[in-house]
């Protein structure tokens, strides 16, 4: 086992260089230069701009400037945000758990829906119910979600009044972080209608960011289910006289479930992309607003390390599964 | 009094922190998070309007509404014949704010004032470089550091400027955010502590409201300051709730989760209107959207094919399609609500027929252009792309072929400054403090390679803007600018596309609130009925 840990965590290594590599190259690929953009409409003096870029190190080496920062960051300086002057890991820090509570509300509402939807769908193939899922599925899956977010909050919140436009909490309910996780923060708070005002500001971006996660999970499942389903061990189970409820549930879905277990672990990525997008819609303080804003800002500081801490984190989420699967499946291991 | 100042912090904090049952709140949402509070290394509106509109006074302020200058920190003021000096006396008793990590043992003085501008300045200062790479650009691109000789504390309570040369707009430029008053004791604490990023973390001013807390991208929170000189305001609790597209804040506005907003878009601003508790009060922007020839390239060198293009453009068609009915068109470069706007000023006729006769007049055929098109959306200029179409549409018909360009935005602000540059270039300006030059050295032989996109240098013109610059009196520059838009007009070194206008929608609960020509959002005087 401890072999096989290793073996993996010398594979991540690599990654990380290039990782940081290409968030490094990325910035700077992209039209635009950090100092003009920081100063604005008014613009900046050659002369002023000169000492600028002399001063953040802009005009020298890519391949120096790619080694200082890959020699701070091997230190934990992840540099300072050229737009706030603020640390970024900082920032990264104080924004991270509002992406974390958001993307885990709407994972558990992927899974919890998707795969029910997916497995109905699959014993009932055929069925208006299985065409209607995986209709929904697909638009679910092809809905643009700026669109899609809109849309909710102008019938949800505009038209009928049930859940609140945007943000984590009601304003009235006015409290410093302690975990940084609203849901938590506001029980912990003690005031009453907390926890509610900050559940019902999660409903509606949750849903968004769990739409596309919720279609794959739905239609995944449906497809592992129907291979399983096709096997001779589940016509046997059935000709043994066992009740279908036992035979899909026990025999069908178990050996179903690793497709969709992997499934639910690329998730995580799509939930990363799909934040940025939902959190700009409803106003989500997170690290997808984050980026966005650093990416239009030209921050060259706050888009190279943001992404490579969110690459480390993707990464040690990816390692935590397939040591699960070893512990799991040791056949794995010796593979 | 120290300790009651601090049970008066500890009250105030705990009041806020408590929710106070009764507390008057004013919710605005905004447009951006604030890239920090100390109101000068910044240049973004959204950050004045979280600081030095909030927290902070000046020297001078602009009057509520009004571009006219009134004092503010500064009671009084006395200029020099040779308008090289200029004393301020200050206001006596002007309290800092107290809060829970700062309580001033000393009311504002001289020091401060000096501090303030110093900071910006004197690069041996601390305190200049003390967020890193700080290019305190508002106050260089002013061009104080050349302007400024020194500034004397003279007493306690009077400080005195010393110019290097004349400078008539050097009251309203002490109006700008940038020339905010900072306090220099809290820098010296904070020094001692080796803490001087809190500087614009928790910031100190003598302004309306002070500061209680900002959750980063979210909310930012601020309480009436008891001491303010300027009375305490109506409303307890002001609260900035950032909100970055702008049909979710209408929707926020509409929901009641909002009381005002910045920045409607133009498609939200009907559905708005009639919306039964709403109102949405408009204004004329202090701004201007034009076209820029390059002046220095044939056949743009020449006037009557610049004048002839300007007389191919359907200004009114722009109007409806692109700005909706919220702008006029536009003139001369500087919009009509300013002083010294030349009414007398026609228009060049749109006539497409006569356009091209000038333009065979001239010798010119079968001419093929660029237009540049910014990437972004601007009050100015809602959609650059759109104007360019439309404006491709017009020279069709003239038969001048027009090829549509575009780049990232900080690309084509550069790429257009270029002496060789082909083609005419969008572009606009917000007016910085209702200052005529502020508007008109856009197109000043210094500008140019800066923000003279036209690189256009007309000796006549110059001339009269140098002697504006160096007249005090108000009617004389008046004829001055008068005369030198005549000679723009004359030259036609830009196509005047238009004015916009900028809406506030706010809840009819909402009053006191007085729209700004300069676009600031300042909520001292609102008041919010329950």
């Amino acid at each position: 086992m401890l072999r096989y840990l290793l073996h993996k965590l010398a594979l991540i290594i690599p990654t990380v260089f290039g990782i940081s590599l290409a968030a490094f190259a990325f910035v700077r690929l992209l039209p635009g230069d950090p100092i003009l953009a920081l100063a604005g409409e008014r613009g900046v003096s050659p002369e002023r701009y000169a000492e600028l870029i002399e001063r953040f190190g802009y005009n020298r080496p890519y391949v120096i400037q790619y080694l200082e920062y890959i020699g701070r960051v091997l230190t934990g300086d992840f540099g300072i945000s050229l737009a706030t002057k603020r640390p970024v890991l900082g920032e990264f820090q104080a924004l991270f758990p509002a992406t974390l509570e958001l993307a885990t509300i709407a994972l558990i509402i992927a899974v919890l829906i998707g795969i029910p939807a997916g497995i109905f769908a699959a014993v009932k193939r055929g069925s208006w119910f299985d065409q209607a899922t995986m209709g929904v599925a697909l638009t679910g899956y092809s809905m643009p979600i700026f669109w899609w977010g809109l849309l909710l909050i102008i019938f949800f919140s505009g038209y009928l009044g049930w859940t609140p436009v945007s943000g984590r909490i009601g304003l009235q309910y006015f409290f410093k972080p302690t975990t940084g996780f609203m849901l938590i923060d506001s029980l912990i708070s003690g005031k009453s209608g907390a926890f509610r005002s900050a559940a019902s500001h999660l409903v509606l971006p949750a849903i968004v960011l769990a739409t596309i996660p919720l279609a794959v999970i739905a239609r995944q499942t449906r497809s592992a289910m129907l291979e399983v389903l096709g096997e001779d061990y589940v016509r046997t189970a059935r000709a043994k006289g066992l009740a279908p409820r036992r035979v899909i549930g026990l025999h069908a879905f178990r050996n179903a479930l690793i497709p969709v277990v992997t499934t639910i672990g690329l998730q995580v990525g799509t939930l990363m992309a799909g934040a940025i997008l939902t959190e700009t819609i409803f106003s989500w303080p997170g690290i997808g607003k984050w980026m966005i804003d650093a990416i239009a800002k030209r921050d060259y500081v706050v888009v190279q390390s943001g992404l490579l801490i969110i690459a480390l984190i993707v990464m040690a989420v990816n390692l935590i599964v397939d040591v699960l699967y070893a512990v799991i499946n040791p056949r794995i291991r010796v593979q | 009094m120290k300790k009651k100042l601090t049970f008066a912090a500890a009250l105030l904090a705990a009041s806020v922190l408590g929710g106070m049952a009764n507390a008057k709140q004013l919710v605005y949402c905004s447009e951006a998070s604030p890239a920090g509070f100390d109101p000068s290394p910044w240049s973004g509106g959204n950050d004045f309007d979280a600081s030095s509109r909030t927290i902070y006074s000046r020297l001078v302020e602009f009057e509520h509404g009004k571009t006219t200058i009134t004092p503010g920190l500064a009671e009084s003021w006395t200029v020099s014949d040779d308008g090289l000096e200029y004393t301020f006396k200050l206001r006596p008793g002007v309290k800092f704010q107290t809060t829970d990590y700062f309580t001033p043992t000393r009311d504002l003085n001289a020091d401060d004032v000096i501090f303030s501008f110093e900071r910006q300045w004197k690069k041996e200062s601390p305190w200049y470089s003390y967020l890193e790479g700080t290019g305190w650009e508002y106050f260089t691109g002013m061009g104080f550091p050349d302007l400024l000789k020194e500034i004397v504390k003279v007493d306690d309570l009077t400080v005195k400027f010393v110019l290097n040369k004349p400078e008539v707009a050097f009251l309203p430029d002490l109006g700008m955010d940038f020339a905010s008053i900072v306090s220099k004791e809290y820098a010296d604490q904070l020094d001692k502590a080796g803490t001087r990023q809190q500087f614009t973390q928790k910031p100190i001013g003598t302004g309306p409201f002070q500061f209680v807390d900002y959750q980063v991208d979210a909310v930012v929170r601020y309480a009436a300051w008891d001491g303010y000189f300027g009375g305490r305001q109506k409303i307890d609790d002001l609260i900035f709730a950032i909100t970055t597209d702008p049909a979710v804040r209408a929707q926020k506005l509409k929901a009641g989760e909002c009381d005002i907003m910045s920045y409607p878009a133009p498609a939200d601003i009907a559905g708005l209107q009639a919306d039964p508790n709403l109102k949405v009060d408009e204004q004329e922007g202090l701004n201007i959207g034009y076209m820029a020839y390059n002046t220095t390239q044939p056949p743009f060198d020449k006037v009557e094919v610049r004048k002839a293009l300007n007389m191919a453009v359907n200004k009114q068609a722009i109007l409806d399609a692109v700005y909706q009915g919220a702008g006029q068109a536009a003139i001369n470069p500087i919009p009509p609500t300013m002083w010294s706007y030349n009414k007398d000023i026609k228009d060049d006729p749109y006539d497409p027929d006569a356009a091209k006769k000038m333009l065979a007049d001239a010798g010119v055929t079968d001419l093929s252009m660029k237009i540049w098109a910014m990437p972004v959306s601007r009050p100015y200029n809602p959609n650059a792309q759109r104007v360019a179409e439309l404006i491709q549409a017009d020279y069709a018909k003239i038969g001048v072929k027009a090829e549509i360009v575009s780049y990232e935005w900080t690309e084509y602000r550069e790429r257009g400054k270029a002496k060789e540059r082909d083609g005419a270039f969008q572009l606009g300006w917000t007016g910085d403090n209702g200052d005529p030059d502020n508007f008109l050295f856009l197109l000043g032989c210094d500008a140019i390679g800066q923000s003279n996109y036209a690189i256009w240098c007309n000796q006549e013109f110059e001339g009269l803007l140098q002697k504006g610059k160096a007249t005090t009196d108000v009617a004389e520059r008046t004829k001055i600018y008068e005369e030198a838009q005549v000679v723009f007009k004359r030259e036609a070194p830009w196509l005047t596309i238009a004015h916009s206008k900028v809406f506030m929608p706010m809840n009819k609960k909402v009053s006191g609130f007085v729209m700004d020509p300069l676009g600031i959002h300042r909520f001292d005087g609102v008041d919010v009925t329950e």
